[in-house]
């Protein structure tokens, strides 16, 4: 089976990741749970992680990474973290729903005011909209840094400038980048990101979280046990343990510790080199095919490795059951929980059929999807 | 009978804290180790850093050069 779904999740993990899960699941106890040996354990395991990811991440320190279950769950505590009743948010066409939904949610409840800048129809957006659309009442900008269904990659650093001189706070979405390109917070002027680690990070689902910049000021989602202040009845306020109430996932955690290891012993760049070779053979290989319509810009610097596409008037969902069936290539069709992307796509009734590639991907896996996609043209 | 004799410890914001305090100790090969909060300190849970009361001077040193926070240094018998 040739697996080009990894913007979904990676299928294929480094062997170091799963004899970490298997290594955490027979010696960690409950981290932050008493003083025992395998309380502790746990505890070290996972500062270990959160010192690895704050430097890969450039987060200036170890206590201001949380771990959450996905981006998902750290997007909607840094949301619901940060926005309060009647404040303004700027966000983008490119977002997941993972962002959308609960900033519908806060519009609904809340009386939040959203504004969303258009994406243009290769999928890019128009930077100076950021400046136009703030208002007095505006209280961040929140940004995909790279679209899940276009592969289109976001400058981060010019819309942090734009939220750093109106006094915003800056959420990014790093989903699809974290571990396939270079992120750094400092550098971009990031005050929240977040991240999931079984994607480009190829580590265990259920893993994931945000990067706090010091002074952000976060109201916890859920509130509950953290092994301190018991007698306390407010959640304690120091990070990371006033966003991580209840068991985090240690052998998750242990088995994303050993993905960053895996991803900095081969250098991110090298990485992202080669998923962006793998893009880019299977964009020329497509490109001219009669009937094929590809998404997004490949004019960009920089992309994250993915290919969206539709082949002659055909439903996406039809393409890629007849890939998965008479190909074995796994690819995703549909919405892509990015539903204001494809509307501005124009791609909103069929959808669309993403390739998607990892550094475990071949260039004949390249290759056969090229050739499946020619046959199916015809 | 548990014997006690007097003690040096640390308490900290976080157990995020105490663990890269822990780490910090190890590597300059300081004295002392992790252990649970003293309820005399706080009955509520947590871990804390036992040591002597003379290795005070360069644990509170590591813990300045290393930007570890310290919430608290007591001495106790434990």
């Amino acid at each position: 089976m040739i697996y080009l779904d990894n913007a979904a999740t990676t299928l294929h993990k480094p062997a170091q990741v799963i004899d970490a899960v298997v290594e955490a699941m027979n010696t960690l106890g409950n981290s932050d749970r008493g003083v025992n040996s395998r309380s502790l354990k746990a505890s070290r395991t996972l500062y270990e992680a959160r010192a690895k990811i704050a430097d890969l991440f450039g987060c200036l320190r170890a206590d201001h990474v949380i771990f959450t279950q996905n981006s998902t769950e750290a997007l909607n505590i840094a949301i619901n973290g940060t926005i309060l009743s009647g404040d303004h948010v700027i966000s983008t066409d490119l977002e997941h729903n993972s962002v959308l939904r609960p900033l519908y949610r806060l519009e609904t409840e809340k009386n939040v005011e959203l504004s969303f800048v258009s994406a243009d129809s290769k999928g890019n957006l128009s930077l100076e909209s950021f400046e136009k659309l703030i208002k007095s009442n505006t209280k961040a900008i929140i940004c995909n840094h790279a679209s899940n269904l276009t592969g289109n990659i976001v400058n981060l650093s010019k819309i942090s400038r734009i939220a750093r001189r109106h006094g915003l706070i800056f959420i990014v979405d790093a989903s699809q980048t974290a571990g396939c390109i270079p992120l750094n917070m400092k550098e971009i002027g990031g005050d929240i990101i977040c991240f999931t680690g079984h994607k480009g990070l190829m580590g265990p689902q259920g893993t994931g979280g945000l990067c706090i910049r010091e002074g952000i000021d976060i109201k916890p989602l859920k509130v509950g046990g953290t092994g301190v202040k018991s007698y306390s009845s407010m959640q304690p306020q120091d990070y990371p343990t006033r966003l991580e109430a209840g068991t985090l996932n240690s052998h998750g955690i242990a088995g994303l510790s050993a993905a960053i290891d895996f991803i900095q012993s081969i250098g991110i760049n090298f990485i992202s080199e080669k998923e962006t070779k793998l893009m880019n053979n299977f964009y020329e290989g497509v490109k001219d095919i009669k009937g094929v319509k590809i998404y997004g810009d490949f004019s960009l610097d920089q992309r994250v490795a993915i290919v969206a596409l539709n082949i002659n008037d055909y439903d996406s969902s039809a393409v890629s059951d007849i890939l998965s069936q008479k190909y074995n290539i796994s690819t995703r069709p549909g919405a892509h929980c990015a539903p204001r992307m494809h509307k501005a796509l124009g791609t909103e009734s069929r959808g669309a059929v993403r390739f998607s590639f990892s550094w475990f991907n071949t260039y004949e896996d390249v290759d056969r999807a090229v050739q499946a996609v020619r046959e199916i043209a015809l | 009978m548990m014997e006690k004799s007097l003690k040096l410890i640390i308490t900290f914001p976080s157990t995020t804290q105490a663990i890269a305090f822990e780490k910090a100790c190890l590597a300059n090969k300081l004295p002392g180790r992790l252990i649970p909060l003293p309820r005399e300190i706080d009955s509520g849970c947590g871990m804390a850093w036992c040591a002597l009361p003379q290795d005070r001077k360069e644990l509170e040193q590591i813990a300045q050069s290393e930007g570890i926070k310290i919430s608290g240094v007591y001495q106790l018998f434990f």
